[in-house]
């Protein structure tokens, strides 16, 4: 029941009483209501759960979380190779 | 998509499988607390993958589950009352009252709507302002802030036709309540990753300090699920025991601070009856006094509650870890989805309905050396 998906925001516009744009999930296009996110502008990334934003998604930590698992797995392969360690 | 499918990758996911194996020297016990990710964990056989002795043991974290019978037994009573409409997820449906369940009241021709936000069941009130309708405001944190911003639209609205039946919980409590059990194995804590995206972390830090726990905030794909229990281990092993935060491409220490005000505004915490659980102090949310106009508990009189018959379903012991459902007598026989004796086995995200869709079999009561054909 906490699912929350990423997409990327398409259009924010001003509503009574919050604001409201719409978000792109691989392809389907949601209304995302915006009360939680009013930093979020259009190319942000959002996490939304049932129909509201609760963040958007941190680009370098994304990327960071990554490349230290891929380093992480080079230095296991080394290892399990026999190479220097 | 983009954030999910670099997540999937399975030579990372083997590789952070093998820094698992050299990492961990003896058994730990981490329980995941949301069923989000006892689902993933299990669907995708994560938890067998794991090196001998590193055990997940799986948590109270399913809305659907921990919903007390009291509770579905009113919004079945709602549900049956002629013109009204009553709105809710769909994974609420098929959970079992004491004699029936919201799908059988939409069969038998009851005004059951699913909805995907509650924001749609707000919608529903203003499009047909002579209905009463109910909205089943079920769910941890992570949905605290969109039921109270419905509540809040409904208020911008001037609508006097919706109402919540509302039963929210809250994790941390739940996390103390499950430390405090003298029965508690549990060595660490995978917390709930979009929990945390509305919360942020800062109430796991006592906990942490104070159990002498490791607590990792963790998403929901299967690289997030393995470095979450790896950076846990990692913890275990070297004797710390601190919160540290491996979904932080989403969360922030301090959470998400609108979302908090608006849960703040619209709610007040109370103690909560949890299913198969109990009471547990402080662990859930009803709408603040001013809000209580929109309280469905409040605007639709009681009707006298049928007892709660005795049941074999041992969710308790589920929910709080303490047995496995491959472990239980009724499962995969008496017990099945499309026939659930108890709530985890309804949703997906439920361990019994998680184990039981990825086909994990009782073991057989007795074992032979001796096949047929030997």
């Amino acid at each position: 029941m906490c699912l929350a998906i990423p997409g990327r925001l398409e259009s924010v516009e001003p509503a009574d009483p919050f604001p409201v744009g719409t978000a792109d999930f691989g392809g389907v296009r949601k209304q995302v209501c915006l009360a939680f996110v009013p930093e979020a502008a259009v190319g942000d990334y959002v996490l939304v759960h049932v129909g509201f934003a609760i963040g958007v998604i941190d680009e370098q930590e994304a990327l960071r979380t990554l490349t230290v698992l891929r380093a992480m797995g080079d230095v296991i392969e080394t290892e399990l190779a026999g190479g220097p360690s | 998509m983009k954030y999910l499918e670099e997540y999937r990758d399975p030579t990372l996911a083997r590789r952070l499988l093998a820094e698992l194996a050299a990492v961990a020297t003896r058994p730990w016990h981490l329980m995941e607390v949301c069923g989000g990710q006892t689902h993933t964990l299990v669907r995708q056989g994560i938890d067998e993958l794991l090196p001998a002795g590193i055990r997940m043991i799986h948590g109270p974290g399913c809305p659907v589950c921990v919903t007390p019978v009291g509770v579905i037994d009113r919004a079945l009573e709602l549900a049956a009352r002629p013109g009204l409409v009553f709105t809710s997820f769909g994974d609420m449906l098929r959970v079992p009252g004491t004699s029936t369940s919201l799908l059988r009241i939409k069969a038998s021709g009851g005004d059951v709507r699913v909805v995907y936000s509650p924001a749609d069941a707000v919608r529903m009130a203003a499009a047909e302002p002579d209905r009463q309708v109910v909205f089943l405001a079920v769910g941890f944190e992570t949905t605290a802030p969109a039921n109270a911003a419905a509540v809040l639209l409904a208020e911008s609205l001037g609508l006097a036709n919706f109402s919540m039946l509302v039963s929210h919980v809250l994790v941390p409590p739940a996390i103390t309540a499950i430390l405090e059990d003298p029965e508690c194995l549990i060595d660490g804590f995978l917390a709930a990753g979009h929990v945390c995206a509305v919360m942020g972390y800062t109430e796991y830090e006592p906990l942490a300090a104070r159990y002498r726990v490791p607590l990792v905030v963790t998403g929901f794909e299967p690289l997030d699920l393995l470095e979450g229990i790896l950076m846990a281990v990692r913890q275990l092993e070297s004797g710390r025991h601190e919160v540290e935060n491996q979904y932080a491409r989403a969360v922030r220490r301090d959470g998400n601070k609108a979302a908090q005000d608006t849960i703040r505004r619209v709610f007040r915490v109370a103690d909560k009856d949890w299913r198969g659980i109990g009471t547990i102090p402080d662990s859930g949310l009803v709408l603040a006094p001013e809000y209580e106009r929109f309280d469905a508990w409040k605007r639709f009189p009681a009707g006298p509650r049928p007892p709660e018959p005795a049941s074999e379903c041992v969710a308790g012991q589920i929910l709080t870890g303490l047995k496995v459902p491959t472990g239980c007598p009724a499962y995969g026989t008496r017990c099945t989805p499309r026939h659930p004796l108890g709530a985890p086995m309804v949703s997906s995200e439920g361990t019994c309905a998680a184990f039981h869709s990825a086909g994990r079999i009782a073991p057989p009561l007795m074992t032979s050396t001796e096949g047929p054909l030997s």
